[in-house]
């Protein structure tokens, strides 16, 4: 049920600026008030978007905290395969990768 | 009658935001067909125009998820994205809450949906609006089918949801208009983003311009999954727009752009006449 918590913070981030402005300023009091493991936990304070993938994250959640921290559109994809060459493959939700590591069906 | 106009089309947060990556010429035309939807939307001459997209998490969540919703606000604001990010400006859409409240106490004669009074549109509505009323001058009305967290309403509600939105645009007095946003196939958002099955695309479609029901709706989430991708799951909302317009579709405009991540759709469906509730 911990990914829920995980999701729950990414829907908050995405539309609220005083959510974005608490992960700037005081991010660990704003991640206390998320039911976390310490694997999710660790993986967002440290913005780790490869890792947050294979913990099963909605991907339309995921690319706009990949935007928040300034990541590039094709940067933000190639986290997602060091993601899963580093972890393994996706753990939960239907944003699984059916491609390869090195498939760049879009060119990127 | 009052529904004037009836379409589908892309809603790729990709057709705005990555354009400057796309192939010049394929992203020009397809730029210029979805600004000819927006002419003969136009045409048809609206007072408003409901959109029925399929959201990813902008006002929607698991905790409270509405398999079926509509806005009801006199003004909403979008897109929710970065505007950066997503290459098009933030700024408040006009709503018309009155002739909200009407569609949405008719529809509820015959479909359960939830209604909202705040309404921030994300890129299923936004990218849209950016192509068809770039003056945003026809006020919207959102409407959403949840396509992103399962369990999702089957198809044969999404159905019935478009045959309720047909009999509320029949009952009110106002000139509306009806465009349903989404993907056929894709795999957007993952490492897979590109990937498109055109086969499935293309079938999908040939059955939407039939306006072939029992074909539309014979789909599992399990082969959609398989086919179509997560991104497939967004087949809801043009199944709901053939319920509501009921006559046959025209394909203007097809082509898969791997950078959008979609099989880019621009299409329109001819509004028939319909049995009135109980007929």
């Amino acid at each position: 049920m911990s990914l829920y918590g995980l999701q729950k913070f990414l829907y908050h981030l995405n539309r609220d600026p005083r959510v974005q402005s608490r992960y700037r300023d005081e991010r660990d009091a704003l991640l206390d008030e998320y039911p976390l493991t310490v694997e999710e936990r660790g993986a967002i304070a440290s913005g780790d978007i490869g890792l947050i993938y294979v913990l099963g994250a909605n991907g339309q959640l995921l690319m706009h905290f990949a935007a928040y921290l300034g990541m590039p559109w094709p940067g933000y994809i190639q986290c997602m395969r060091d993601g899963v060459t580093k972890h393994g493959p996706v753990r939960a939700g239907v944003y699984t990768m059916t491609t390869g590591v090195t498939e760049k069906v879009a060119g990127v | 009658m009052s529904l004037v106009y009836a379409g589908v089309c892309s809603h790729a947060p990709g057709i705005t935001g990555r354009a400057d990556m796309a192939e010049p010429l394929v992203r020009d035309r397809f730029h210029a067909a979805f600004r000819r939807m927006g002419e003969d939307l136009h045409a048809a001459r609206p007072d408003a125009l409901i959109v029925v997209g399929a959201e990813h998490f902008g006002n929607f969540f698991m905790n409270n998820m509405p398999s079926f919703a509509i806005g009801m606000a006199d003004q909403y604001e979008g897109p929710i994205e970065d505007p950066a990010w997503l290459k098009i400006e933030r700024r408040g859409i006009p709503g018309n809450a009155g002739l909200s409240r009407r569609i949405i106490t008719e529809v509820m004669q015959s479909a359960d949906v939830a209604y909202s009074e705040e309404w921030k549109f994300d890129h299923a509505i936004s990218v849209p609006l950016h192509f068809l009323t770039p003056q945003y001058d026809i006020p919207v009305i959102p409407a959403n089918i949840n396509c992103q967290g399962p369990p999702l309403p089957p198809l044969h509600r999404a159905w019935n949801f478009g045959e309720a939105l047909r009999r509320a645009a029949d009952a009110v007095p106002e000139r509306i208009a009806i465009v349903a946003t989404g993907g056929i196939s894709h795999w957007p958002a993952t490492p897979d983003s590109g990937k498109i099955n055109w086969a499935w695309d293309r079938e999908f479609l040939e059955r939407w311009r039939r306006n072939d029901r029992a074909a539309l709706l014979s789909y599992t989430d399990v082969e959609t999954y398989r086919d179509g991708g997560q991104g497939g799951f967004e087949i809801r909302t043009f199944i709901a727009l053939a319920a509501a317009a009921g006559g046959a579709g025209t394909v203007h405009f097809c082509e898969p752009i791997p950078i959008f991540a979609v099989s880019c759709t621009i299409g329109e469906m001819s509004v028939e006449n319909q049995p009135s509730p109980g007929t």
